[in-house]
C-alpha cells in the first residue's frame, strides 16, 4: 500500500534539508552578519555599581537640625558565591537560627543565584563592627552600606515625613528607581524627594567569564559620581514647633502657626503624634503597624492638613468682610439680638445673652449669631437679582478667594481640599430652586456642611493679619543655602476687599480678646488681636477654635489652635494660642502657671 | 558472551548508533558547559546536572541494550498494550502527579522525575504504525484516517488537559507520517495554512487580508470560470469564507483562548512585544548568546552569556544557546549537519524496510524528532514562538533522553530484524 506513494518521501526529505537550511541561514546572519548581538554580550558581562548619595539634610529657621543620615549597613549575600563554611558560627554572630538562615538564603537563591540580594538589613553601626572582622570567613556575603535617617529633635513627625524603600509600582512609574532604593513617602521627604535625593552614581566594572572583578571599564571614562542630596531649610522654628507639641499633650487637635509677611508655617502640631524616629530602619513596617492600628488616638492623621472641621464664628469674620465690601454692611449697621434668629415655623438659631442691637464691630466681639443670621441673609439675597442660588454662588467664589474649599498646592504633602458645597450640593440635597438663604443659614455663622483644615483657618488669620492679602502657607523657606529665599511660593494673593474693611474687622478682633469672648489670650505687653470660634461635633463635645494674630501692628504670627472635644473656643485654644505667641515673640514664658495648666489639662481619657 | 553481543548486534545499523552517540555525548559536554562553575569542575560530581546526565546516559544505554535483545515481534504484538499503559500514566498522572511550573505532567519517583508524556510519543508511535500496516487500511478513505487521527489524537488532548501545550503540540507531527503513507494533501495543507493565516493576522490589518484571500480565490475562479467545475466553485467559495472565518477569529482565541504567557510569546515572534526585561528577555539574552558566538565561538567553556544566569533554562530548552555561544556558527552547523544527517538516515534505513510496520514506525521516529529539532533551535533563534520542548539527545533531564532513546533504539531493533518479517 506504501508503494503507491513512495515519491512523498521526496516531500519529507526536502522538508528536513529546508528546515536544516532556513536554521542555518538564521545563524549564519546573527552569529556572522549581524553585530549588534556581540555588543549586546559586552554589556552583560560589565557589572553597574550603584553609588548612592547622601541624601539631603533638612534644618529649621534658625539653622537647627531637623533631620540627618546616619550610617548603616546592609548584609548582602551572592548565593552563587556562598562555599561551606561554619553556619552555626554565622548564624549566632547574626543572632538568627540555622532554620532562618536557610531560608533566606533559598529565598535569596530564588531571586537570582548572580545576583546581590539584601541578607540582613541595617544592621546598627555597632554589630558591624564586630561583623566586619569576621565576614571574610564567610564568602558569598559582604555589607552594603546606606544611611539611615535621624530625627534628633523627634518633633514635626508629620511634617518632616519618612522614607522607605520603593514599591515595584512605583520602580515602573519611574524609572530612576531599582528594587531596594529609598523614596520620600510622605511629609517634606515627598514633596522635596527629587532635591533631597541627589543623583545615584553609577561605577561600572569588567568582570570575566568567572565574575572575578577585571578593574574599571575604560579606565572609568563612563562612571558617574554620585551627586548628594541638596539642603533644606524648614520655615518651622523648632522651638515653636516643640512648644506647640507640649501644649498640645493628652489632647487632639492641631496649631498651625503662619509669618503673614511670607506665609511661611512657623509651627505645624498634630497631636496626638509619634516620635519619628520610630519610623526608621529594620524596626518602621512594626512600628507603623503598631501606629495604624492606634484607631483611638490615631497618630499618623496629620490633622493639621488634613482634619476638616466646620469653623464656628471664626467664619463670621468672612462674612462681615463679604458684606462690608459688598455694600450690604455699613460699619454702623445694627441688627437687635432677641436671643436667637427665627426660621419659621418654631425653628430658632440660638444666640447667648449679651446687649442689643449690636453694631458691626461689636458683632464680632461678642460674637452674636442674629447679627450674623441677618447679614447672610441680606448677603445671599441682595447678592444677585436673579435667583438664591446666583447669590449664593457669588458669595462662594469670596470664600474661596480667602483660600477655603482648594489646596494651596505649595510643598504641603497630603492636604486636604476643605469643602465649600457648591450650588449643586444644595440642589440635590433639597431639590432645584427649592433652597434660600434660610436653608443655608448655618453658613452664617461657620456651621453646617462647610469644612475648613486648620491650615486655612491660619491663612484666614494671616490675611487678616496683612489686611487683605496672603502668600500661600508653604513649609521649606530655602533651598541649598539657608538664605536663597523659595522664590516658587512668594507670590502674593490679593483679595479684592478693600483695606479699610480690614482695619474695622482688626479693630473689632482686638476689642474681642481685650474685652469680649477671649479675655483668657491677653497679654498686657502684647496687642494680640483673635476670633473664638466652637465647631459642632455630632459625636462629642465640640471642638474648641481660636484664630489670632500679633502684635496687632506689623504682625509676625498668625495662628490657628483648634483642640478637639474641649467645648468652647475660649476654654482651651485660645490661652493656648496666647502661649503661642508669647513664646514666638519674647522666646520666654511669664505665665507659668497658665502654661502648666494647659500641659497638664488631658482632654483625651 | 560473544554469542550475546552477536545477537543484539548483529545487523543493526551503525550510522544511527554512531550519530545517536556522538550527539548525546556533545550534549553531555554542553550541559557541563552550561552549568559550569569554578566550584565544581568535577564533569563526574554526580550533584550536579552534569553529573546527572552521566548516570542517565548509563541508564539509557542499559535501556537501548534491553530494548535490541528483545524479541522483535514484541513491539507490534503489544503495541495496543504498550498505547494503553500510556494512556493509562497520562490519566495518573493527572491523578496524583506532581506540578511543575504549571503543568501536571510529572511522575515524583525518589529524586527523580519521570514525564509519561515523554514516553507517549514512542507509544503511539508505534500503534499508529501497527494501525497503518493492517490490511485493507487505506488513509484515503476518511473513515480509516479518522481512526489514525484519533490514535493521535487522544494521547495529545489528555496532555493538553496537564497544561503541557508544547508536548501535545508535537503530536502534530504524526500528520506528516498520515501524509506519507496516504493521507490527501489538503489535510496536511489546511492546517498549516490556517496557522500561516493565524500569525498573518496578529501581523496584518485584517481587512487587507480578508481582500488578499478573496483575489487568491476568487479571481481564478471568475478567470476560469468556464472550465471549472461547480464543485470546484463552492469549494474555492467554502476555503475562502474558511480563510476570512479564521483571521476573523483570531482576536477571540488571540485574547480569550490562549493564556497570557502563550499570548505573549505570540507578540515576542511577531516583534509586537519588544519588552526584553519581560517576555521578550528569553529570547533577547537567547539571541544576544547564540550572536555573540561570531564565526568560531569563544571556546569551550569560555561562553559568558549562557554562565551568568543570562539565558535562562540554559541546560534544558536553551541548550542551544551553549552550542552557539561556545563554538559559534561552524559548531553550529556541525550540529545542525548531524541531526539533518540523523534524520535523513532514519528515513532512507525506514525506505528499505519489507514490513510496512517498520517503515511507519520508522517516520514516526523520524517526524517526532523533527519536530523538536525545528520548534527548539527555530526558539532559541527567535523563530518559532516559545514553546518548552527539549533538544533530542542534547538537553538535561533523564525523562527525555530516555524517551528518544526507546523512540530511537526499537526502530534500530526492527531495522536489525528486517529479514525477519515477511
Ligand atoms: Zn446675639
Amino acid at each position: 500500500m506504501s508503494r503507491g506513494f513512495t515519491a512523498r518521501k521526496y516531500f519529507i526529505l526536502v522538508l528536513i534539508a529546508g528546515i536544516g537550511s532556513a536554521l542555518l541561514i538564521r545563524l549564519f546572519f546573527i552569529q556572522v552578519i549581524a553585530d549588534k548581538y556581540i555588543l549586546s554580550a559586552n554589556n552583560n558581562v560589565l557589572r553597574y555599581i550603584t553609588q548612592y548619595p547622601a541624601r539631603g539634610f533638612v534644618y529649621d529657621r534658625n539653622g537647627k537640625l531637623l533631620v540627618y543620615n546616619e550610617a548603616a549597613y546592609d548584609l548582602m549575600v551572592i548565593p552563587r558565591q556562598i562555599r561551606d563554611f561554619d553556619t552555626t558560627g554565622f548564624c549566632r554572630l547574626l543572632g538568627i537560627d540555622v532554620q532562618t538562615f536557610i531560608e533566606k538564603v533559598e529565598k535569596a537563591r530564588k531571586y537570582s543565584s548572580y545576583r546581590p540580594t539584601i541578607f540582613f538589613p541595617q544592621i546598627s553601626k555597632e554589630n558591624y563592627g564586630f561583623l566586619e572582622e569576621k565576614l571574610f570567613r564567610f564568602p558569598g556575603f559582604y555589607v552594603q552600606p546606606r544611611t539611615l535617617r535621624k530625627y534628633p529633635l523627634a518633633i514635626a513627625a508629620h511634617t518632616v515625613g519618612y522614607i522607605g524603600e520603593v514599591s515595584p509600582a512605583m520602580i515602573e512609574r519611574k524609572p530612576y528607581y531599582k528594587s531596594g532604593d529609598y523614596i520620600g513617602i510622605s511629609g517634606i521627604e515627598k514633596s522635596y524627594e527629587e532635591i533631597l535625593r541627589g543623583k545615584k552614581g553609577m561605577k561600572i566594572r569588567v568582570v570575566d567569564v568567572h565574575n572575578r572583578d577585571m578593574g574599571s571599564f575604560q579606565e572609568g571614562k563612563y562612571d558617574t559620581l554620585p551627586v548628594a542630596g541638596i539642603g533644606l531649610w524648614a520655615s518651622l522654628d523648632a522651638d515653636l514647633q516643640a512648644y506647640g507639641e507640649l501644649l498640645m499633650t493628652n489632647k487632639k487637635g492641631s496649631i498651625v502657626a503662619i509669618e503673614p509677611s511670607s506665609g511661611e508655617i512657623l509651627a505645624l502640631v498634630t497631636s496626638p503624634s509619634y516620635d519619628p524616629n520610630l519610623l526608621v530602619g529594620q524596626v518602621r513596617s512594626r512600628n507603623y503597624a503598631m501606629l495604624a492600628r492606634d484607631t483611638a488616638r490615631i497618630p499618623l492623621f496629620n490633622r493639621a492638613l488634613m482634619a476638616q472641621y466646620p469653623p464656628g464664628s471664626t467664619f463670621k469674620i468672612v462674612n462681615a468682610l463679604i458684606g462690608l465690601h459688598e455694600g450690604i454692611l455699613k460699619p454702623t449697621t445694627a441688627f437687635g439680638c432677641p436671643g436667637g434668629f427665627s426660621l419659621g415655623s418654631g425653628k430658632v438659631v440660638k444666640c447667648h445673652a449679651h446687649f442689643s442691637p449690636l453694631q458691626l464691630k461689636q458683632s464680632i466681639q461678642f460674637s452674636c449669631n442674629t447679627y450674623y443670621c441677618h447679614a447672610f441673609r441680606n448677603i445671599i439675597d441682595k447678592g444677585s437679582r436673579k435667583s438664591t442660588r446666583a447669590g449664593y454662588e457669588k458669595w462662594r467664589k469670596q470664600v474661596w478667594d480667602f483660600g477655603f474649599g482648594h489646596k494651596f498646592e505649595t510643598d504641603l504633602a497630603n492636604e486636604l481640599n476643605g469643602n465649600i458645597p457648591s450650588a449643586d450640593y444644595y440642589d440635590r440635597f433639597h431639590g432645584k430652586n427649592r433652597w434660600n438663604s434660610y436653608s443655608i443659614i448655618s453658613l452664617a455663622i461657620g456651621q453646617g456642611e462647610i469644612g475648613v483644615t486648620p491650615v486655612q483657618l491660619a491663612n484666614l488669620c494671616a490675611t487678616i493679619a496683612n489686611r487683605g492679602f496672603y502668600y500661600p502657607p508653604h513649609i521649606i523657606r530655602a533651598i541649598g543655602k539657608a538664605d536663597s529665599l523659595n522664590s516658587k511660593f512668594l507670590k502674593k494673593h490679593v483679595l479684592n476687599i478693600e483695606k479699610e474693611h480690614f482695619d474695622l474687622v482688626v479693630d473689632a478682633m482686638e476689642d474681642v480678646v481685650l474685652a469680649g469672648t477671649a479675655t483668657g489670650a491677653r497679654m498686657d505687653s502684647i496687642s494680640v488681636c483673635g476670633k473664638t470660634g466652637t465647631a459642632q461635633n455630632p459625636h462629642g463635645k465640640d471642638h474648641s477654635i481660636f484664630i489670632a494674630f500679633a502684635p496687632k501692628d506689623n504682625p509676625r504670627i498668625a495662628l490657628c489652635v483648634i483642640v478637639e472635644n474641649a467645648g468652647f473656643g475660649a476654654t482651651w485654644a485660645a490661652p493656648i494660642a496666647s502661649l503661642m505667641i508669647e513664646k514666638y515673640l519674647t522666646r520666654k514664658i511669664q505665665r507659668q502657671d497658665l502654661e502648666t495648666r494647659m500641659v497638664e489639662g488631658n482632654l483625651l481619657r | 558472551m560473544e554469542r550475546a553481543g552477536r545477537t543484539i548486534f548483529s545487523n543493526v545499523d551503525w550510522i544511527l548508533i554512531s550519530l545517536y552517540a556522538i550527539l548525546v555525548i556533545l550534549g553531555w559536554l554542553n550541559i557541563y558547559a552550561a552549568v559550569f562553575d569554578e566550584q565544581h569542575k568535577n564533569i563526574f560530581d554526580i550533584t550536579q546536572q552534569y553529573g546527572k546526565q552521566m548516570i542517565w546516559i548509563g541508564a539509557a544505554v542499559i535501556l537501548a541494550a534491553i530494548i535490541l535483545l528483545i524479541d522483535v515481534k514484541f513491539y507490534s504484538a503489544f503495541s495496543y498494550i504498550l498505547y494503553g499503559l500510556g494512556i493509562i500514566s497520562l490519566i495518573i498522572v493527572f491523578i496524583i502527579g506532581k506540578e511543575i511550573s504549571g503543568s501536571r505532567s510529572w511522575f515524583q519517583v525518589g529524586g527523580f522525575g519521570v514525564q509519561p508524556s515523554e514516553f507517549v510519543k514512542f507509544t503511539t508511535s508505534l500503534l499508529l504504525a501497527r494501525y497503518i500496516s493492517t490490511l485493507h487500511i487505506d488513509l484515503q478513505k476518511t473513515r480509516h484516517l479518522m481512526v489514525a487521527l484519533l490514535i493521535i489524537f487522544f494521547p495529545a488532548a489528555l496532555i493538553l488537559l496537564q497544561n503541557d501545550t508544547g508536548s501535545a503540540i508535537v503530536f502534530s507531527a504524526f500528520m506528516l507520517v498520515l501524509f506519507r503513507f496516504g493521507m490527501p494533501l489538503k489535510y496536511l495543507l489546511i492546517p498549516v495554512a490556517i496557522v500561516l493565516l493565524f500569525l498573518l493576522s496578529l501581523m496584518v490589518d485584517k481587512l487587507i487580508l480578508t481582500g488578499i484571500i478573496a483575489l487568491i480565490l476568487i479571481i481564478p475562479v471568475i478567470r476560469f470560470r468556464r472550465k471549472i467545475s461547480r464543485k470546484q466553485v463552492v469549494a474555492a467559495i467554502l476555503i475562502a469564507l474558511l480563510g476570512v472565518g479564521t483571521v476573523f477569529t483570531v482576536d477571540f482565541v488571540f485574547h480569550r483562548v490562549l493564556e497570557p504567557h502563550q499570548r505573549q510569546r505570540m507578540e515576542v515572534l511577531i516583534g509586537k512585544e519588544t519588552d526584553l526585561k519581560g517576555a521578550g528577555y528569553n529570547i533577547n539574552q537567547s539571541l544576544i548568546a547564540i550572536g555573540s558566538g561570531r564565526l568560531t565561538g569563544k571556546g569551550y567553556l569560555q561562553g559568558t552569556q549562557t554562565k551568568y544566569d543570562f539565558v535562562p533554562e540554559q541546560s534544558t530548552d536553551f541548550i542551544f544557546c551553549t552550542v552557539g555561544e561556545e563554538w559559534g556558527f561552524l559548531g553550529s552547523l556541525v550540529v545542525i549537519a548531524l541531526f539533518v544527517g540523523l534524520l535523513v538516515r532514519i528515513i532512507l534505513v525506514a525506505e528499505r524496510q519489507r514490513s510496512i510496520f517498520s517503515q511507519a514506525y520508522g517516520y514516526g521516529v523520524a517526524c517526532i524528532l523533527l519536530f523538536h529539532f525545528a520548534i527548539n533551535i527555530g526558539m532559541t533563534l527567535g523563530l518559532v514562538p516559545v514553546i518548552g520542548i527539549p533538544l533530542p539527545f542534547f538537553s538535561y533531564g533523564g525523562s527525555s533522553l530516555w524517551a528518544f532513546t526507546i523512540l530511537l533504539f526499537i526502530f534500530i531493533k526492527l531495522d536489525a530484524s528486517r529479514y525477519e518479517f515477511l
